[in-house]
């Protein structure tokens, strides 16, 4: 069942449009992750959708009824909505004030505010905290607080703007099981916005893939990160061998595609003649040292050009007539003895290739 | 000098065994300058918070002309609250001029701008979040207002204790619309100008330090009730 719907939402700051005709549909209990890179509208977005700004034009429909235009509605429906911004603001009071706000603005009875707050703090593990000033605490506890006071009302549908983005490891740690326990114990439905790739593909059931305001592709994790729509998901989405081609064979769904003077297969339904991008993942490259059999479509002999070395991870750039990126462990790389100027042979399977079409 | 120090032990003498005349000016004093204090505040919370929480054009020039009256001489508010309560003035069906209502109304004119300008700028001294935060918890825009206000509670404080220290301390206004009368309309400014000017400065040594104290007090209370927090 839909909870939130947008219908051509559009929003225009100093002339400029922000949000182009944005159309979504947010299911009951599903958590809607919104990625996108910086700038790219999704804090509007998301302040758009909790009213606290009102969208140039289109519409917002929470359970069917349309809240654009009366500003009471809008109250009412926000009461059943929570937010968690970016740099979350806590009021200069004690930590159980701040997550009580939000009852007492409800009116709701002390013995009710206090039995909700003592659940919300043992969620968010800050039970022992309840009396501190909140000002004092640090950057992963304030948003622990932020999420309690989310929490607290028991909202049908909460918002977190980049929840984790400026925490450490540790807290950011801390914030996601927390989110994960919300998720998984509450059926929460949850609209987050994200930067950080995995995190969104760690909580989301659906991810919306937002560039220069407008989406650009909706769907799994699994579609967004392995199926990009365009360019601009692609290289958002860390795709970061994306080679130009022409489509010179098909067989079946099996087409072939011409990259300066090798030819790469994959499965697409573009026809012969059509220019297109073939996207690999460094993560689907396979490199071995001899020339060797492998079941693989797409084989590419090369000499590596630069090796880098990201945490337990090798990245390998090599020169197959087009330049290739893959990953291999470190100690994969160490055992093969992969080193710059290697003679490789690059690897990959016709269904690790996704194609999309080069508008000219 | 020994005049002085002889003057200055009497006056403690009255003040420890209570001398009705300084206990019953002082509590005059008291009861003016906070009824015109409170009454005040309780103006220039609701209309700082409505000018800071809405644009409007002329803002900035209304908060301009707001400050400009901080420091607006109390002989010159004096003499227009004298023009307005006297006999021939608009208000002078009332017959108000030289009682202690008028003295609290013209302390709240002289400390009117005083604290509305300190409550905007204890306002937008706020982080702009803090609306924005309460607002998308659930708040009301009353309740939203409220806790900006509560967020900017110690400067708040800090504005309604200056304009309380300019109320008590004030001497010319006083004067003008209160007369000075014995038993009546005499404060510790007055009281302190007149017994001066007469030659006992003991009664004057003793409010003076009175209202010393009475500052002193006040400011160790504001201090304290900061660093609570803290």
């Amino acid at each position: 069942m839909i909870l939130m719907r947008t219908a051509g939402l559009t929003h225009v700051y100093d002339k400029k449009p922000v949000l182009k005709d944005i159309n979504l549909e947010i299911n009951n209990s599903e958590v809607f992750a919104v990625i996108g890179p910086t700038g790219a509208g999704k804090t509007t977005l998301l302040r758009l959708l909790d009213f606290l700004e009102t969208p140039t034009s289109g519409s917002i429909y929470f359970d069917g009824v349309d809240v654009t235009g009366s500003a009471r509605l809008r109250v009412d429906i926000r009461r059943r909505m929570s937010f968690v911004h970016q740099r979350p603001l806590v009021f200069s009071m004690s930590v159980y004030d701040n997550v009580a706000c939000g009852l007492r603005w409800r009116r709701q009875r002390r013995d009710v505010i206090r039995r909700k707050v003592d659940n919300a703090l043992e969620m968010v593990n800050l039970a022992e905290y309840r009396e501190r000033n909140a000002k004092n605490l640090s950057g992963g506890e304030t948003q622990r607080v932020a999420i309690a006071r989310a929490l607290v009302t028991e909202p049908e549908l909460l918002f977190l703007d980049e929840p984790t983005a400026n925490l450490d490891p540790i807290s950011t740690a801390k914030v996601e099981e927390v989110l994960s326990r919300v998720i998984r114990e509450r059926k929460t439905t949850i609209i987050m916005a994200t930067h950080n790739m995995a995190q969104g593909q760690r909580l989301a059931d659906r991810i919306g893939v937002i560039v220069s305001g407008e989406i650009s592709q909706i769907g799994s994790p699994n579609e967004i990160f392995c199926l990009p729509a365009n360019m601009e998901v692609a290289e958002f989405v860390g795709v970061e061998n994306i080679l130009k081609g022409v489509i010179t064979g098909k067989e079946d769904n099996l087409v072939t595609i011409r990259i300066n003077s090798s030819a790469i297969q994959a499965i697409s339904d573009f026809e012969i003649g059509e220019t297109v991008y073939a996207l690999i993942r460094p993560e689907d490259i396979t490199f071995t040292l001899a020339k060797g059999r492998t079941s693989a479509r797409n084989v590419f002999e090369g000499k590596i050009i630069k090796i880098a070395q990201v945490g337990p991870l090798a990245r390998i750039e090599a020169d197959c007539g087009f330049p290739l990126l893959g990953v291999v462990t470190k100690r994969s790389a160490d055992e093969l003895g992969l080193k710059v100027g290697s003679r490789i042979q690059a690897s990959s399977k016709a269904t690790a290739v996704h194609v999309i079409k080069r508008w000219a | 000098m020994l005049a002085i120090w002889q003057g200055f032990l009497k006056a403690i003498e009255l003040i420890i065994t209570l001398n009705p005349e300084v206990l019953e000016i002082t509590a005059r004093t008291l009861v003016i300058s906070i009824s015109s204090t409170v009454i005040a505040t309780l103006m220039c919370l609701p209309l700082g918070s409505l000018i800071h929480f809405n644009n409007f054009h002329g803002k900035r020039t209304l908060i301009n002309l707001v400050q400009t009256f901080y420091s607006v001489p109390t002989v010159a508010v004096g003499l227009i609250v004298f023009l307005i309560f006297s006999r021939s003035g608009p208000l002078g069906f009332m017959e108000l001029l030289f009682t202690p209502q008028v003295m609290v109304i013209g302390q709240i004119i002289l400390i009117f701008p005083v604290i509305l300008g300190l409550v905007i700028a204890a306002l937008t001294g706020v982080d702009p979040a803090a609306y924005e935060t309460a607002i998308a918890m659930g708040a009301s825009q009353f309740q939203a207002t409220t806790i900006v206000i509560r967020e900017a509670r110690y400067a708040i404080y800090s504005a309604v204790i200056l304009g309380f220290g300019r109320a008590i301390s004030e001497v010319g206004l006083a004067l003008m619309v209160g007369g000075n009368i014995r038993g009546y309309t005499r404060v510790m400014t007055t009281a302190i100008s007149l017994e001066t000017s007469k030659g006992d400065i003991i009664l004057s040594i003793a409010l003076g330090l009175i209202l010393i104290s009475l500052a002193l007090i006040i400011n160790f209370s504001l201090s304290r009730l900061q660093q609570r927090w803290r």
